[in-house]
């Protein structure tokens, strides 16, 4: 038959089978995963993707069959799903992100890291000077509702009581540290999202932060009890202004890079701050799990000022050696 | 009926028949198909509504859980385990699901879409990280709006937020790809992934002639490329009074004389076949005839 001479017909009939063997393959991984293909057959499949793409190269180039050219590009696509796809072993995609990728991606927000704690420092000074003047500045500075009855009308008494509280059987400590955790990674999610539009919003509730930290520092301060309560603060804050101050670094390098993306073009700069803060908000989360635990049971249990600061300074020893140490230079 | 100017901008900003270029790293564009804002949208509410479907249960069942165990510190248990579950929950049911080899969410996978990197690489964890995190801005920003209760000054500033925060939720109206924001800070997109079998040849057993009867070259220059693919899918879909329409026409069309009394469908396939045959062998030689208009 003369038609069967086409070259197009001919190509067909000779390649069908392996994109045939190349769609079951697919359809296993699909059903049950890349583990119910045996060793070979995982091999076979990059090789079957190659003979498929240049099928379908030829195919664009001699064959006018339209349907088998959106076979062949729906099959290209999924075959190249598969090999192309997401297949680290979860171990060691959590190795690789503790030993490099975060620590490396925090390094390269460092300008980032700087402004965003000095918007956070600034506005803690203003705020402590403010409260300091005029103490009716705190209701402004400070949400209502992580005051708990710490204002400017409290008894010193009562404010020193709080920083120091025995413990009375076993109180929900576990509860009280799963809440802060839940609730400051919500909120440092939220700054790096907000970091988007064009870094305003973010340094906004970085500023916020810091205003509220400055004010309740001020109220203690007035009161002569600021050794205690920077302990009562920073035995888990290094760690929680820490992670705050690189959730706001992230939005921030995600907004100026929207804002100005230099060489590189806008979607280009937005895509590799958003990745770049996208590793370094994994870990953020992480080191708010950290916190919430100091937070929550450090800080009940480890009553005198001194082994505070202790536990304070130790935290901040070991996550700037963790980031900035010298030993994790090797790779550029 | 002229259409309104932005109705016919929009539809210029969508990719036409054929998909958006997609270049894998061996240099083979794939042509993939964009998902549409409603296909997204249908899946995203389709992963709330497990969401909640699911956060319910988790609470009853911890409820019951705390109610049946009597001491405090069970109780307690029970709520820590709320909280922790609340949280997981919002956060990576997402992150999880796409992190998958799949790339999808299961509203995503009942709508036939998947998330990929733009770049043509692989799918990171950052990446996914990243367009998750931004649902913040997306959802929860314009929803708090929503719902925040104000008077005065503070409604006004209420109205604002929300036009403010409106312009993420429609954002991927704007842009040929259907990014969302979490889309362009991860450089991901969501693409339809279609499952398309592979059907027989329409060459298979139809011959290029009617009862014997060749057609001439004059009447195979009647139609170039576009035609043919009608033709194709005409022929593929089989209803039978097309059929009779279109080989009405292509007779007229090309002056047929010979025999009169072939089935429509069986002188169709056989014009499909002469028609593909001559315009494959002339693309052969690096003619290849757009469509009827194309005198090449």
């Amino acid at each position: 038959m003369a038609e069967l001479q086409l070259k197009s017909h001919r190509f067909r009939t000779e390649r069908e089978a392996d994109w045939r063997r190349l769609e079951s393959l697919l359809g296993r991984v699909h059903r049950g995963g890349a583990k119910s293909l045996m060793p070979d057959e995982l091999l076979e499949v990059p090789v079957l993707y190659r003979q498929a793409l240049s099928s379908l190269s030829l195919a664009r180039a001699i064959s006018l069959d339209q349907q088998l050219i959106l076979y062949l590009e729906s099959l290209c696509a999924r075959a190249y799903f598969f090999v192309y796809g997401v297949r680290s072993r979860p171990s060691e995609r959590v190795a690789r992100f503790f030993t490099e990728d975060w620590p490396g991606a925090v390094r390269g927000l460092w300008r980032e890291t700087l402004v965003s704690a000095a918007i956070g420092v600034l506005a803690a000074v203003v705020a402590y000077v403010l409260v300091r003047q005029d103490p009716d500045w705190f209701n402004a500075l400070m949400p209502g509702a992580m005051a708990q009855g710490r204002d400017p009308s409290a008894t010193t008494a009562f404010l020193a009581s709080t920083l120091h509280r025995k413990l009375n059987g076993h109180e929900a400590l576990e509860l009280l540290a799963t809440f802060l955790f839940t609730h400051n990674s919500q909120i440092a999610i939220f700054a790096f999202a907000l970091g988007f539009a064009l870094c305003l919003p973010a340094a906004a509730l970085i500023a916020f932060n810091g205003a509220a930290l400055g004010a309740f520092l001020a109220l203690f301060g007035s009161r002569g009890l600021t050794v205690p309560a920077v302990g009562w603060i920073m035995i888990h804050g290094v760690t929680e202004l820490f992670a705050i101050t690189l959730a706001g670094a992230a939005g921030l390098s995600l907004g100026w890079a929207a804002a100005f993306p230099g060489q590189r073009t806008r979607i280009e700069a937005i895509g590799q701050a958003g990745r770049r803060g996208g590793l370094v908000m994994a870990g953020v989360i992480v080191m708010l799990f950290v916190a919430a635990l100091l937070e929550g049971f450090a800080r009940q249990l480890v009553q005198p000022d001194l082994a505070r600061y202790a536990v304070a300074a130790a935290t901040a020893v070991v996550w700037g050696g963790y980031f900035y140490g010298p030993w994790r230079r090797k790779r550029p | 009926m002229r259409l309104p100017r932005f109705v016919l901008r929009s539809r210029a900003a969508t990719y036409g028949f054929g998909g958006r270029p997609f270049v894998t790293p061996e240099g083979v564009d794939l042509r993939l198909t964009v998902a549409s804002y409603t296909e997204r949208m249908t899946a995203f509410i389709l992963d709330v509504l497990i969401l909640v479907a699911v956060l319910v249960g988790f609470t009853i069942v911890t409820l019951l859980a705390a109610s049946a165990a009597k001491s405090r510190f069970l109780g307690e248990g029970a709520a820590l385990i709320w909280l922790l579950g609340a949280f997981v929950l919002r956060n990576f049911y997402f992150i999880g699901f796409e992190l998958r080899g799949q790339a999808a969410t299961p509203g995503k996978r009942a709508m036939g879409l998947r998330v990929i990197a733009r770049d043509g690489g692989r799918l990171t964890a950052d990446a996914v990280f990243a367009r998750n995190a931004m649902r913040e801005l997306e959802v929860f920003l314009p929803a708090s709006f929503i719902f925040a209760r104000g008077a005065g000054v503070d409604a006004a500033l209420i109205a604002l937020g929300v036009l403010w925060s409106g312009v993420f939720v429609v954002f991927p109206l704007f842009n040929r790809d259907r990014l969302r924001l979490g889309d362009l800070a991860a450089g991901t997109m969501v693409i339809k992934a279609p499952k398309t079998a592979l059907r027989p040849d329409l060459l298979q057993d139809a011959p290029a002639t009617v009862g014997g009867v060749a057609f001439t070259a004059a009447q195979l220059e009647a139609y170039g490329i576009k035609e043919l693919h009608v033709l194709e899918q005409v022929l593929r879909r089989g209803d039978r009074r097309t059929l009779a329409d279109v080989a009405r026409r292509i007779r007229t069309k090309i002056a047929w004389e010979g025999p009169s009394d072939a089935p429509d469908r069986t002188f169709l396939a056989a014009y499909y076949s002469a028609l593909r045959g001559r315009l494959e062998s002339r693309a052969l030689f690096g003619h290849r005839r757009k469509d009827k208009y194309d005198k090449a």
